[in-house]
């Protein structure tokens, strides 16, 4: 057995490429750490990329991935212009604590390059108030569109103090598709913020009713900022 | 500090080469490092590549809360049918169905399930429907659809209704099932689907219910009560 004691090995002049090994030879790492942020196979396809620690990869880490996290810090809105593509047939926004600046608010959503895509949509919800006195299923008018080009409401009438919010998931189909209209499905529960309170679970359906490619997604509230709050997109994975 | 410069570096004997040694660390100054197998120190695989980017063998570690199982696409078929990968591995199951597109317009998406690997589909259901609904003209509303729930039924359960088959119409939706490998519960399940009605109205409907068996479920088929599944793609996931 040989040994070469040295700090750095380097590919030799005119070469960019250091090979370890030969096929069926095996590299063993006696170190107690391999130091890489790029990890790609030999057929130069990145497994994994880090960055200070955050590691981004395609194809690891299970059939639900986490595209990215915004938080909302007073902002007029959360917009979604990257990660939207063919990569996933099925997306998946859930929104975490939405809390409004403003009081009896709607958290609302639109798609698209304008964030006025064309949809026709159901919104129902179910409820309780914090008294006991009201309960019921309602289907309220003007929530649904018909082919409308308005900010879908996901909650409405939510309250703004520090605990009132909203939290829920908003699942899109297949938004690469040009032949196909794109159906979405959400569920939210809010705090409505009228007296004496409210628990609510509002459905929502529909379609952006469109063949073209949808890329964009933005959250907002009816009327004032996103106090608070957080929104993660995910993607489920095609294989 | 020495530089080594080489083109190569292979074993002087045997097929291993060693890079340091305990206690230190092996920094990969280059932009990146390239191999088709990842092993442990003590020699256990945690990732295959085919160098082309896919990936095999990999370690649970590696994987989500949610693991993709299968997926199955239409291409003018009679019918789609998970009959592999239902088992005791997971206890929630997960079908994501994507553009559902019937050959007959205005048709049933549906599913039933099987105990014996997919031979016979007709296990007894149980089941609720409701529904809401929003014309492109306007006109909306929410009702329990009588049609489409089961009663100790072995008839397919619908998963929406009306369908429509214009070149941009289809249904997507979810359908979770829970437990499906137990022998002492019957098997609940929820399902939410949208779709394009014929009528050029949204359709929003909520089923759920139970396979009224302690018999383990094993295979599931998809499909339109009239004509085929012209095209669309239907994942299975296990959820952890």
């Amino acid at each position: 057995m040989s040994k070469v004691i040295t700090t750095t090995v380097l590919p030799r002049d005119g070469w960019d490429t250091l090979n370890i090994g030969a096929s069926g030879d095996t590299v063993a790492i006696a170190g107690d750490s391999l130091n890489t942020n790029v990890l790609q196979d030999a057929g130069g396809n990145n497994i994994f990329t880090s960055s200070s620690g955050t590691v981004s990869s395609t194809i690891l880490g299970g059939g639900v991935k986490l595209l990215s996290t915004q938080n909302a810090s007073a902002s007029a809105n959360i917009s979604f212009t990257t990660g939207i593509d063919s990569t996933y047939d099925v997306y998946v926004f859930k929104y975490i604590n939405m809390n409004p600046a403003t009081d009896i608010v709607n958290f609302t959503f639109q798609a698209g390059s304008g964030y006025n895509t064309t949809m026709t949509s159901t919104y129902f919800a179910g409820y309780q108030n914090e008294s006991g006195s009201g309960s019921g299923l309602v289907q309220p008018a003007g929530y649904g569109q018909a082919n409308g080009t308005s900010f879908q409401a996901l909650v409405d009438q939510l309250g703004n103090l520090a605990k009132e919010s909203c939290s829920g998931e908003l699942v899109i189909f297949k938004p690469s598709s040009t032949t196909y209209v794109k159906h979405f499905l959400g569920r939210t529960q809010g705090y409505n913020g009228a007296p004496p309170g409210f628990a609510t679970d509002i459905h929502i359906g529909g379609y952006l009713n469109t063949t073209t490619a949808i890329t964009q997604v933005q959250f907002k509230m009816s009327s004032g900022n996103i106090a608070a709050g957080t929104i993660k997109l995910y993607g489920i994975s095609k294989s | 500090m020495s530089i080594l410069e080489a083109k190569k570096i292979e074993p002087s004997t045997g097929s291993t080469v060693t890079l340091g040694a305990a206690g230190e660390a092996v920094t990969i100054a280059a932009s990146q490092l390239k191999t088709n197998t990842i092993k442990d120190a003590g020699g256990n695989t945690l990732l295959t590549s085919n160098g082309s980017g896919v990936l095999s063998n990999l370690n649970s570690g590696f994987s989500g809360s949610s693991v993709f199982i299968s997926s199955q696409t239409a291409s003018s078929s009679a019918s789609l049918s998970f009959t592999t990968g239902i088992d005791s591995t997971y206890d929630e199951y997960a079908f994501y169905c994507v553009n559902m597109h019937p050959s007959s317009d205005g048709v049933v998406f549906e599913w039933q399930v099987s105990s014996d690997g997919g031979s016979t589909y007709g296990m007894t259901i149980t089941s609720t429907a409701y529904r809401a609904y929003q014309y492109e003209s306007g006109a909306y509303g929410l009702s329990y659809v009588a049609g489409d729930d089961l009663a100790q039924s072995t008839d397919y359960q619908h998963a929406i209704e009306q369908v429509g088959n214009d070149a941009d119409q289809s249904c997507s939706g979810i359908l979770q099932l829970y437990s499906p490998s137990s022998t002492t519960s019957v098997k609940t399940w929820l399902s939410h689907f949208h779709s394009c009605h014929k009528g050029n109205v949204t359709n929003d409907e909520y089923t759920s219910g139970y396979v009224n068996s302690t018999s383990a479920v094993n295979a599931i088929n998809f499909r339109m009560a009239s004509g085929n599944v012209d095209a669309g793609i239907v994942y299975m996931y296990g959820m952890k």
